[in-house]
Order: structure tokens, then C-alpha cells, then sequence
């Protein structure tokens, strides 16, 4: 662990657990950190447990049910255990988060600027006409035209990139020290989502915000993030730095969602390689690798002891949960 | 929480919601239904509101050369529109001042039960846990009593006349609407937005009473249209029963029908006059509830 961090996730693990089911383990043991003003980005497909791990260090996760293990440490405070009010007071003043759906994520019957306005009061303790000031040059920051006349506004009349906008203002209001986007421009149009990410940048950079970008998407990942984690069933099954990971994917599964995105460089007509199977096909991580029943790499030692994640000798920049990596063995 | 709150939060929800009201109004002047029961319930309520000027005759001065005998009812006449009652009085005027007593009680009766409906729908569904259940369980005991039934008990209890039958059919709604808001709240609880809310460090107290409580209002709001309507009908049921006091100078449609049961026969317009008269008024709101309940439910927008 080092003491500059500003997050640090160690040995997390979330596990639902609802009477008369079995015990549902959507997170696994899974550690990583972020260093003040750092962009990190958690990739994986639906249901691998990376929303659940923003939720977790935001606190959001419902009482009942969850089982949290390991320890989230934000700036050397502990918020797994945190009492309510505490992590109440935290929450949008030092991490803040992004949501996916900007047409859900705004409350439908109340103006853009009481939201955006309750913020301020909330942690930065504005009042009245200073409040709403702010809060049109906070819109006007995101790039919202005419912020006085949007603030006065519904939410219904504002298209789907002008409200992540504006929820992007509400959660960079109080300037938190860290910013989650949970998959922010999946529900976007191509063309916003590429306005939207480059906002972000743009933002974090100026305000020296960290942000954990989450997405299933790693083209997004390329434009903005410094280090990435890859997360399958639950696990982290490889890291590295950016330019590092997509240089040199070592884990199958890294190198199965990099091949299934086009590329400009790709000869035409050339086929899409997707990754055989779906999510549903995987093996308890007790009995071996979960990727195992996917893999096109398997070896016969996949099946049985699970790989442990470690530093891959062949690339020391990466970290890497596999027996059989692309581009040679570890032994 | 108290009323005055309650009632705030109300307001401000309504002044709030002026983007998605806007639209259910463009819609509901599209749809004829809507638009009839909108001109019987302002044909309603002017003529509940005017009926001093409106009626031609007084409620009690009678008009006893028209009576020929003991059991004679005068017919329709040019002087007397709708004719007179056994005892010499203009039927026409009766149901116009008649109008005034079914509009008051019919809107003291839902603002009774509404408010109380709102309070223990908002504890319920804002609080949940013990209270929550609690709440619920005496909601179920309300509601286990047939709805005229325990409207009889409860103005029989608080004694005759006009308070007791407002307070009865009050009471009796006050589950209808605790257990809609109720409901609602705890869908709306889940939504994104109060998710985002929280995410931002907004309090509790907060993202229940100014995210979740003005979007689970509307469907009490459609309620509130509909009860308009039974709450005439209970109103008048328990006129019928003679609970309403028997004070002659206030005529009411319910006692109206009541005391002229036994001209059915021979006179069968003291009967219908009043009856239509009810069945007008609570058909108004009906309409218009059921209206406004398609305009405002997201399956019929766009």
C-alpha cells in the first residue's frame, strides 16, 4: 500500500447473499489504487462485477444482503464500516459519481437547477442568488449553452448529452477529490460519447480530479486512462498501463475484447474475431481459471487450481492472472 | 411530519411539475371524454358556487295554492320548472342549492382524507422499517371494513349532521391514498435519480421529501379526481340513510331522494330529478379522472 495514494482497495470482496439462494460472490478479492489526479479505468463485460465495486466505494450498496469484506481506504479513511453520515458528508464533496443513464439519473419534475443548486448548498454551503450563479457557471463550464435559461428547465427538455452534462456538473459541484463514471456514455449517441469523454478529460485534468472510468467499452479506455484493470467473473485477471496493455495484451480475455473491436488499420472485409461464448459459460474461480470454458488459449492446468494474479515476467509492467498468456509463457 | 408541511411539500410539487402538467393538459383537450366531464364538473361547481342568485325560489318558502290535496305533487310548470315537492316547494331550486352541499362535502371530505392519506403514506413509504409495517397493518384494518359500512358507523358515532358525514367519508379514504403514496414511494425509491441524489451526499430527509414525494404524487392526484366522485355518492348514501341531520332549510340530494321514496309512483320526477343530478356530478369527475390518469401514465405518452 503507499501512503500517497488517494484510493486504495484492498482484497475487496462483495458477496450477495439472499436466504434460501446460494451465495452470489460478485466481487473477489479484487485490489487496486488511485493516485490523486490519476485516470484509472475498470473494463469488463456486463456482469463482472465492476459497477458493483464503484457502488461499494461509494457507499451505495443496500445493507441488507451484501456481505463486504477487505477494506476501501479513501485519503487514510477506512469507508468500508463508515457510519452513515459520515460517508453522507464524503459523498458528493470528496467522490462524486457518474451514472450511466443521464435520462433516469435527473429527477423528472424538478428544474435542472434546483438539482445542480442542492449541491452547492449542500457542500459548499451557497445560498440564494451566489447559489445559482454557480450553478450556471458550472453548466456553462460543461459546455451547456445559455445555462440561465437551462437552469430554469426540466430535465424532458434537454437532450440525452446535455443532461450527462449537467450531471456532470452536479457531481463535479463540490469539487471532489474522485470521480466515478460508471459506463457514462453507453446510452449516448457515438458522436456525444466522443464529446462527453473528451469533457471529462478535460475536466479531471483541469481540476486535478482522480476518476475511475468503468466501462465495458476499451475505446474508451484508450483516449483517457492512465492504468487499466481487466475484470472477468468477479476477479481481475490482468493490469498494466495503457500504452502497455494495448501494445502487448498478455490475457486471453484482454486479447479476445481487443480483436472484437474494428479497427481503421484492419483490411476490409476481414472478419470480427468475437470471443467464443458468453459470460454465462464460466467455471467457479474455486475450480480453475473462470475464463477457462472461453479461452482459445487453454491449457489442461486452467481447469483445477485457479492461476493466482502476479507480476508477469515476460512484461514486468504487467500484472497478470493467466497460465497460458498471448505472446509466450510465463515459464 | 404535520399538515402544513405535508401540504407545502404538495404545493411546491405542483408549482414544480409545471413541464409534465403542461403536457398531460395538451392532452387531455384532445380526448372528448375529458373535455365532457370537464364542462359537467364546471357546470358543477358554477352552479354549486352561484346557487343563491341561481335558483329562482328560496329552499323553504312554499307554494301551497298549488297544492290541491294531502298527497298531491304539482307537475312540471312554466312557473316551476322541474314542479314542486309535497310540500310546495320548487324542486329546481332545491337541486341547484343542493349542488353546494354535495361540492362541500365532496371536497372536505377528499382534502380530509387526503391529508391523512399523504401523512401516513409518506411515513410509511419514507421511513419504512417498523413504522412502515405498523402503519400498513392499521391501513388493512381500514380497509378490511366495507367502505359505506364503516362510513355509517363513523357518522353514527360522531353523531348527525353535515361534519360527521364529511369526517366519515374522510376516514374512510384515508387508506386509499396512504396506501397509493405508499407504493409509489417505494418504487420511486429505487429510481436512478434518488440513487444519483444520494451519490451527491443529499440527505435523507431531503431525497424523500423533495425527489421522491413530488414523483409519487400524481397517481394520488388521479385518485383524489376519482374519490371526488364516490365521495359524492357516499355523500348522498348517507343523506339517504338520514345521517346527514334533518335540518329542511339545506337541501341535499340524498335526503331529497329519501323523503320522496313514496312518490315513486305518482310523482317520479322528485325521485329522478336529484338522482340524475347526483349520478351528473360524480360521472364529471369520474370522467375526468380516468382522463387524466391516461395523460399522465408514461405507457400512453408519445
Amino acid at each position: 500500500m503507499n501512503v500517497n495514494n488517494l484510493l486504495d482497495v484492498n482484497d475487496l470482496e462483495i458477496v450477495f447473499s439472499r436466504r434460501g439462494r446460494r451465495d452470489v460472490r460478485a466481487v473477489d478479492k479484487v485490489s487496486f489504487s488511485v493516485a490523486p489526479g490519476e485516470t484509472v479505468g475498470l473494463v469488463g463485460e456486463s456482469g463482472c462485477g465492476k459497477s458493483v465495486t464503484s457502488l461499494a466505494i461509494m457507499g451505495l450498496l443496500p445493507k441488507r444482503g451484501v456481505r463486504l469484506g477487505g477494506s476501501i481506504s479513501f485519503d487514510g479513511t477506512e469507508l468500508i464500516g463508515l457510519p452513515q453520515d459520515k460517508l453522507r458528508r464524503m459523498r458528493g464533496r470528496d467522490l462524486a459519481m457518474v451514472f450511466q443513464d443521464p435520462m433516469t439519473s435527473l429527477n423528472p419534475v424538478i428544474p435542472i437547477g434546483t438539482q445542480v443548486t442542492e449541491v452547492l448548498v449542500r457542500h459548499r454551503g451557497l445560498s440564494g442568488d451566489a447559489a445559482r450563479k454557480e450553478a450556471a457557471d458550472l453548466l456553462a463550464r460543461v459546455g451547456i449553452p445559455d445555462p440561465a435559461r437551462r437552469l430554469k428547465e426540466y430535465p424532458h427538455q434537454l437532450s440525452g448529452g446535455m443532461r450527462q452534462r449537467a450531471l456532470i456538473a452536479m457531481a463535479l459541484a463540490a469539487k471532489p477529490r474522485l470521480l466515478i463514471a460508471d459506463e457514462p456514455t453507453t446510452a449516448l449517441d457515438v458522436t456525444i460519447q466522443a464529446q462527453i469523454l473528451e469533457l471529462l478529460k478535460e475536466l479531471v485534468r483541469e481540476s486535478g480530479t482522480a476518476l475511475i472510468m468503468i466501462t465495458h467499452d476499451l475505446g474508451v479506455v484508450a483516449g483517457m486512462c492512465d492504468s487499466v484493470h481487466v475484470m472477468y467473473s468477479g476477479r481481475i485477471v490482468e493490469r498494466a498501463g495503457r500504452r502497455e496493455l494495448f501494445g502487448h495484451p498478455r490475457h486471453p480475455y484482454t486479447g479476445g475484447l481487443l480483436a472484437s473491436i474494428p479497427r481503421l488499420d484492419q483490411p476490409r472485409g476481414e472478419r470480427l474475431e468475437p470471443i467464443q461464448g458468453s459470460p454465462r459459460d464460466m467455471l467457479a474461480w474455486a475450480e480453475g481459471c473462470a475464463f477457462a470454458p472461453r479461452c482459445r488459449n487453454r491449457v489442461e492446468e486452467c481447469v483445477g487450481t485457479p492461476p493466482a494474479l502476479g507480476p508477469d515476467r515476460l512484461r514486468p509492467e504487467h500484472e497478470l492472472r493467466c497460465y497460458n498468456p498471448l505472446g509466450g509463457s510465463n515459464d | 411530519m404535520s399538515l402544513g408541511a405535508a401540504e407545502a411539500a404538495i404545493t411546491v410539487a405542483e408549482e414544480q411539475g409545471g413541464g409534465l402538467w403542461r403536457e398531460a393538459v395538451k392532452r387531455l383537450s384532445r380526448n372528448p371524454a375529458a373535455i365532457i366531464g370537464a364542462v359537467l364538473i364546471a357546470l358543477f361547481v358554477f352552479v354549486a358556487i352561484f346557487a343563491d342568485w341561481l335558483a329562482p325560489y328560496t329552499a323553504m318558502a312554499p307554494d301551497l295554492s298549488q297544492i290541491e290535496g294531502p298527497g298531491h305533487v304539482p307537475g312540471p310548470s312554466a312557473e316551476h320548472w322541474l314542479g314542486l315537492d309535497d310540500n310546495g316547494r320548487d324542486l329546481l331550486s332545491r337541486i341547484i342549492l343542493g349542488a353546494r352541499q354535495s361540492l362541500l362535502v365532496g371536497v372536505v371530505s377528499l382534502l380530509f382524507g387526503m391529508a391523512g392519506g399523504i401523512i401516513l403514506g409518506l411515513l410509511a413509504g419514507g421511513l419504512g422499517g417498523w413504522v412502515d409495517s405498523t402503519v400498513m397493518r392499521l391501513v388493512d384494518m381500514m380497509l378490511a371494513i366495507p367502505g359505506l359500512l364503516f362510513a355509517i358507523g363513523i357518522a353514527a358515532m360522531l353523531g348527525q349532521g353535515m361534519t360527521a358525514v364529511m369526517i366519515a367519508i374522510g376516514v374512510v379514504n384515508i387508506p386509499v391514498f396512504a396506501r397509493l403514496l405508499r407504493g409509489q414511494m417505494l418504487a420511486q425509491r429505487e429510481a436512478d435519480y434518488a440513487l444519483a441524489a444520494k451519490s451527491l451526499g443529499v440527505k435523507r430527509s431531503r431525497i424523500i421529501l423533495g425527489h421522491v414525494f413530488p414523483n409519487s404524487l400524481t397517481p394520488v392526484i388521479v385518485q383524489g379526481t376519482l374519490t371526488l366522485a364516490t365521495a359524492i355518492i357516499e355523500a348522498a348514501g348517507l343523506a339517504f340513510l338520514g345521517l346527514s341531520g334533518e335540518d329542511p332549510s339545506i337541501p341535499e340530494w340524498g335526503r331529497m331522494l329519501a323523503e320522496s321514496q313514496r312518490h315513486l309512483a305518482n310523482a317520479p320526477q322528485l325521485v329522478i330529478a336529484p338522482g340524475v343530478a347526483i349520478v351528473l356530478a360524480a360521472l364529471g369527475f369520474t370522467l375526468l379522472g380516468e382522463a387524466l390518469r391516461e395523460a399522465l401514465d408514461p405507457k400512453y405518452r408519445r
